[in-house]
């Protein structure tokens, strides 16, 4: 396994990145991310940025493609925590982190995850 | 400017994607000790991320080189990343802006260049290529 914590908590798992991950090590937490939906059936992710001061265009882009992973497997994903100096130096960057659902905090991103799950009505379609 | 210096107070070597880490804590620590806001130590340190590892992905070894810069009327850290890689043929295109490369190299060096205050590349096919920024205090 990586060294990133990985906590099962109810439905969700919470990743709280809070190491420099070199690019390795960022595809390696990417596939134990993976393997982890897939033992337990999680139904929501939460990954926490908040302690890491450097989102470069590879890990945006790592980042954005787990989300995407995630949810094939029926998993909803949230960033959560992005540093408002990694924000300005991403979008200054020219990368945008697309289709990809984000929240201030680890709260937010908890009740986030909950109207994504519960919160449609009825017959709506996600596109 | 009238008289410019520069000296050396870091050197990196660039070998594979750990080096990348080592060059990015050493410019964020220098970085904090010239004075940078936070804001500028992470717009030049993502900058550094991105041609820290093109040397990595397309080179495969370099150097990075950190450099404190005086000017006569200015203070700033100079960053040289050097590499003796396949150089990146017509280089002028690549960094026009509405160029879309395939994979990290174009992204990495606009967006790089979008990032500090000063920008130089210089490469060739079969000469490497050599990129200096410099961030202003």
């Amino acid at each position: 396994m990586s060294d990133v914590t990985m906590l099962k908590i109810g439905d969700n798992i919470i990743i709280p990145i809070q190491v420099e991950l070199h690019d390795r090590a960022a595809m390696k937490v990417q596939e134990d991310v993976l393997k982890e939906i897939e033992r337990t059936a999680a139904k929501g992710l939460v990954i926490d940025v908040s302690a890491v001061s450097i989102v470069d265009s590879f890990l945006g882009r790592l980042l954005g493609e787990t989300a995407k992973m995630a949810r094939l497997m029926g998993t909803e994903c949230v960033l959560v925590g992005l540093k408002k100096e990694v924000v300005i130096t991403l979008i200054q960057l020219g990368f945008i982190i697309k289709d990809m659902n984000t929240a201030l905090n680890l709260e937010e991103g908890l009740e986030l995850l909950q109207r994504l799950r519960f919160g449609r009505t009825e017959g709506e379609v996600e596109e | 400017m009238i008289w410019e210096k520069d000296m050396m107070v870091a050197e990196v070597p660039i070998k594979s994607d750990e080096d990348v880490i080592v060059a990015r804590q050493k410019v964020r620590q220098l970085a904090q000790e010239l004075g940078l806001s936070l804001l500028d130590q992470t717009r030049l340190v993502t900058a550094v991320s991105e041609l820290a590892r093109n040397i990595a992905v397309h080179a495969g070894e370099g150097k990075v080189r950190v450099y404190r810069f005086m000017a006569d009327d200015r203070e700033g850290l100079k960053v040289v990343f050097e590499d003796n890689g396949p150089g990146i043929p017509d280089v002028e295109k690549v960094m026009e802006e509405g160029f879309i490369t395939m994979g990290s190299l174009g992204l990495g060096l606009k967006g790089a260049r979008r990032l500090v205050d000063v920008f130089h590349i210089r490469s060739a096919p079969g000469q490497g290529t050599t990129v200096e920024i410099i961030k202003w205090l």
